[in-house]
């Protein structure tokens, strides 16, 4: 634990215990994950705007699934499964909670490290395996796993039904499985050492909303995760075992399989028992993140603090009893689908106090115009946007007729996809100070602010419309049915915002890795915050800080508050004869 | 278009290096007052455009949406989606324009001073009970359709008919004479039984396997789906039907179409949108198209997933009967 520990290269960069160097591996995994994800994306725009054009893109990436530059339907199939599984996991699980969890929970509650370096490094290293798994698959000669992310069986089960359900099915559910465990020994990690190691004075309540946030996301990512892994155990039994869990009464490629009894409805319910809970997984830390941003950067407390925790808790707790939002038309009863449209529209009431409380701390605020600030606003925009669709595909009997179309699309992009990467971005720009000792790029953050900005509700607010429109997802092309002839012309709109949102990315990775060498050096507390990451050196160090840790005297937030010199007074600094905790 | 695309590229693109080359390590890396003043600035033009580009979006989309609802059910369903659209618009531009309008207006310009005032137990309580009230509504009223809709215990002679989904095509299979839809699995299906349909159970003998859907105007229909693979969904989109056909097991779901093919044809949303279809059809020299009902498939079921589809026709009732008339059954088919 000490800072006088012996560090070589291998034990500095690449088998570090450093809770500071593996959120750095995270992110940096997690945004070569992304260019490949989102890469992925710009293909399969490509042929939805323009299906019957031959591209040298596509010639030159997909290989033997393409015929003169025009993909295969099974790996544009593909392309939207493992862009999916990328975008969700790999990006938005670990790059979220894998990045700031690691950075900021030590950072924040005052203490040297990790409860455990050792699990902390495993956890990493088991993420980058299941990574290059997942990447492996690519390479195999039918194609990767291609029945949507959601991977439901019979088409995920059989290789006669899709060549992707092959080998690279059992890819996919192998690096799975390895990402789930990864993922957990990271979120007990956190669990233990948010309720462990806090320092002295850093009472629960005085925990910024950061930590809430990844302390409830780590405890549903342990209650929900392994539930994915066993529907994972059970579906590879049912492909090479030759059980009968999901599968039954099938007749394909002219043979009756053995199969009885089995319920591909089960799938469903195991599968969305981790895969709703999976979209606070990836919300919260982004919400987190958001909070800490927007009230640093408006220069006020955050408005309703314990009305933030105690939604963050209520989302947590509901997000597990709603799962069967996904499955009102799977052929569940219909009285299910009446509970679930209940609780579904209930956790609809914290989301709005959030939002609400997001917009009472920009009221009266003092803005500073941080990348990281408009990041976070941004997030609220598109929060409230994707938010209130979900109305809309809550409820039951609405959700019969735009369910799997394109407007579910729309709504989850903008819901988790855009909000959460927003989340992502703010916390880079704000925090990689923390990370590198160099700050990034002002003008480019703008830059790269607004054209992602604009391009992506370019991209996904008109995507709800050809869901009205009755446009189904995961269709190869629309040109099969001369009814939705007339939703070319968004098609083009909308992929040409992808590639300008794409190309945007480029600003980002530019500003990213030419500031880690040629950033301007950073100063301890480049952002004039309250909480305790910012009174540790400007260039991190191994343990933190160098000598006591902080003893903590005060929430938060202590920004503007009136009687005090500056406009922010540290946690750790002790309460004046007289002022009264706010 | 593709030159439109390649120059916005390379617009970006190069913006992005000559950025880089410019102003790398020149630049003051925190936000100063101007900064705070052109972002503010730059909240309310997009703001703006944002609002205009919305706008946009639902006047000149409206014609891609789907006409209104073909069955008497579906119209119930319009009812409940039109009063929840307006008060998700009504919650969305509210919301978004305080938004926006925050961000241009406490701007970090001059010597703003933030308020400390953090805590409201009153604002609390207000902005968690109208949200709830309003949802209560929302959901009670979704409830009393959702009952409405799956429910086909109450139907009056309803005609049942089995939708069979596969990869890649829709069959269909009527009653016949008993109005009683004969037992079928897949162990059953050989030759010119593509359904599996169970010869030795006396109800199945009169069945009629179709490959194009007849639906007739003002009855009941009481779906019931069943697939022969993997999962496919059944989607009639201007009934405003869906239901997943599941391996193993018999799903269900039921309405009453309202208007025969000719009738859609006519109304005038239907005009519309075809008629703009038609425009777009001939630019490419491509045949006209007439309206139909459609079923498509709506759950990822494999390579031709994209193309798995069924025409419907709706008529009047004598019509479809001598339709029905004129189909063999199965057992007519198999010998």
């Amino acid at each position: 634990m000490s800072q006088s520990h012996k560090e070589n290269y291998i034990t500095k960069y690449i088998f570090s215990t450093d809770h500071k160097m593996i959120a750095k591996q995270y992110l940096i995994t997690a945004i070569l994950m992304g260019i490949i994800g989102v890469f992925m994306s710009i293909l399969f725009r490509l042929q939805l705007a323009w299906p019957e054009k031959s591209f040298a893109v596509i010639e030159a990436f997909l290989g033997r699934h393409q015929d003169g530059g025009i993909m295969t339907p099974d790996i544009y199939l593909a392309l939207v499964t493992i862009h999916g599984t990328i975008m969700v996991f790999f990006v938005l699980t670990a790059g979220l909670s894998g990045t700031f969890s690691n950075l900021l929970i030590p950072l924040q509650i005052g203490a040297r490290d990790m409860a455990s370096g050792f699990l902390n490094m495993v956890s990493f290293w088991l993420f980058f395996l299941s990574c290059v798994v997942m990447i492996s698959s690519l390479f195999i000669e039918a194609g990767p796993a291609s029945s949507g992310w959601t991977i439901y069986p019979p088409l995920s089960a059989l290789p006669q039904a899709i060549p992707g359900s092959g080998l690279g099915m059992t890819l996919w559910l192998i690096s799975m499985a390895i990402f789930v465990a990864s993922s957990l020994l990271g979120s007990l990690n956190y669990i233990v050492t948010v309720l462990n190691l806090r320092a002295k004075g850093m009472k629960m309540s005085r925990l910024p909303l950061t930590i809430w946030a990844f302390f409830v996301t780590a405890i549903i990512g342990t209650v929900s995760f392994p539930v994915l892994l066993s529907a994972a155990l059970l579906l590879i039994f049912d492909r090479s075992f030759g059980t009968s869990f999901f599968l039954s009464d099938i007749f394909i490629q002219g043979e009756v399989l053995h199969h009885q009894g089995g319920s591909p409805v089960l799938f469903e319910h195991l599968f969305w028992f981790l895969g709703h809970p999976e979209v606070y997984i990836v919300l919260l830390p982004a919400l987190g993140i958001t909070s800490e941003v927007i009230a640093t950067n408006a220069r006020r407390p955050v408005f309703g603090y314990r009305a933030m925790v105690l939604s963050i808790v209520t989302i947590a707790f509901l997000s597990t009893i709603v799962w069967g939002h996904h499955m009102f038309i799977s052929g569940m009863n219909p009285f299910l689908g009446s509970v679930f449209t209940f609780t579904t529209l209930l956790i609809a009431i914290p989301s709005a106090v959030k939002v609400f409380n997001y917009l009472a701390t920009l009221w009266k605020g003092n803005l500073q115009m941080n990348p990281a600030m408009l990041f976070s606003i941004g997030l609220v925009s598109t929060f409230i946007s994707g938010g209130l669709t979900g109305l809309v595909l809550g409820d039951s009997a609405l959700d019969i007729n735009v369910h799997d179309t394109y407007f579910v699309v729309a709504h989850f992009h903008l819901v988790m996809g855009v909000s959460a990467v927003y989340g992502l971005f703010a916390g880079v720009y704000h925090w990689f100070p923390k990370m590198f000792g160099k700050m990034m790029n002002k003008t480019l953050g703008y830059w790269h602010f607004w054209i992602t900005f604009i391009a992506a509700y370019g991209v996904f607010f008109p995507m709800h419309f050809m869901g009205l429109g009755g446009l189904p997802r995961r269709y190869y092309t629309n040109t099969a049915f001369p009814l939705f002839d007339d939703l070319a012309d968004i098609n083009v709109m909308t992929s040409i915002f992808a590639i300008v949102g794409a190309a945007a990315q480029l600003l980002f990775l530019a500003n990213f890795f030419i500031s880690i060498y040629k950033g301007k050096k950073a100063t301890q507390n480049p952002w004039r915050a309250t909480t305790l990451e910012w009174t540790t050196p400007a260039a991190p160090i191994h343990g933190n800080w160098p000598g006591e840790l902080p003893e903590v005297h005060r929430w938060p937030y202590d920004y503007s508050k009136p009687g005090a010199e500056e406009d922010f007074i540290p946690q750790n600094i002790p309460l004046k004869e007289g002022e009264k905790e706010s | 278009m593709m030159a439109i695309l390649y120059t916005l590229i390379a617009i970006v693109v190069a913006v992005g290096f000559w950025k880089v080359v410019k102003l790398f390590g020149l630049d003051s890396v925190i936000a100063n007052k101007k900064d705070n003043q052109y972002q503010g600035v730059m909240f309310a033009v997009v703001g703006v455009l944002f609002f205009d580009f919305v706008l946009y979006c639902f006047i000149d989309f409206s014609e891609v949406m789907l006409p209104p609802a073909a069955s008497v059910e579906g119209e119930k369903y319009d009812t409940l989606y039109n009063i929840t659209m307006i008060m998700i618009l009504i919650v969305f531009f509210v919301t978004q324009i305080i938004l926006f309008y925050f961000a241009y207006s406490y701007r970090g310009i001059k010597d703003r001073k933030a308020s400390f005032f953090h805590d409201s137990r009153t604002l609390e309580i207000i902005w968690t009970m109208v949200p709830a009230v309003v949802l209560s509504v929302l959901v009670i009223y979704g409830l009393f359709v959702w009952n409405d809709l799956m429910d086909t215990s109450k139907a009056k002679e309803p005609l049942v008919i089995e939708v069979y989904g596969k990869q890649f095509s829709w069959e269909a299979r009527y009653p016949g004479k008993d109005n009683e839809l004969g037992l079928a699995n897949v162990i059953n299906i050989k030759g010119m039984n593509t359904m599996g349909i169970d010869m030795k159970d006396k109800y199945a003998l009169d069945d009629i396997p179709v490959r194009e859907l007849h639906l007739p105007k003002n009855r009941k229909i009481i779906f019931k789906f069943r697939s022969q693979d993997v999962l496919h969904s059944a989607y009639m989109p201007h009934f405003r039907a869906q239901m997943n056909c599941v391996p193993g097991m018999v799903t269900q779901f039921g309405f009453t179409p309202k208007y025969t093919t000719k009738e859609m044809r006519k109304q005038p949303e239907t005009v519309n949108k075809i008629k703009k279809i038609n425009k777009i059809r001939a630019e490419k020299g491509e045949d006209p198209y007439e309206f139909d009902f459609l079923l498509l498939c709506n759950k990822i079921c494999g390579s031709s997933h994209y193309n798995m589809q069924m025409k419907i026709v709706v008529e009047e009732e004598e019509k479809f009967n001598a339709w029905l008339g004129e189909q063999k059954t199965i057992s007519q088919l198999i010998q």
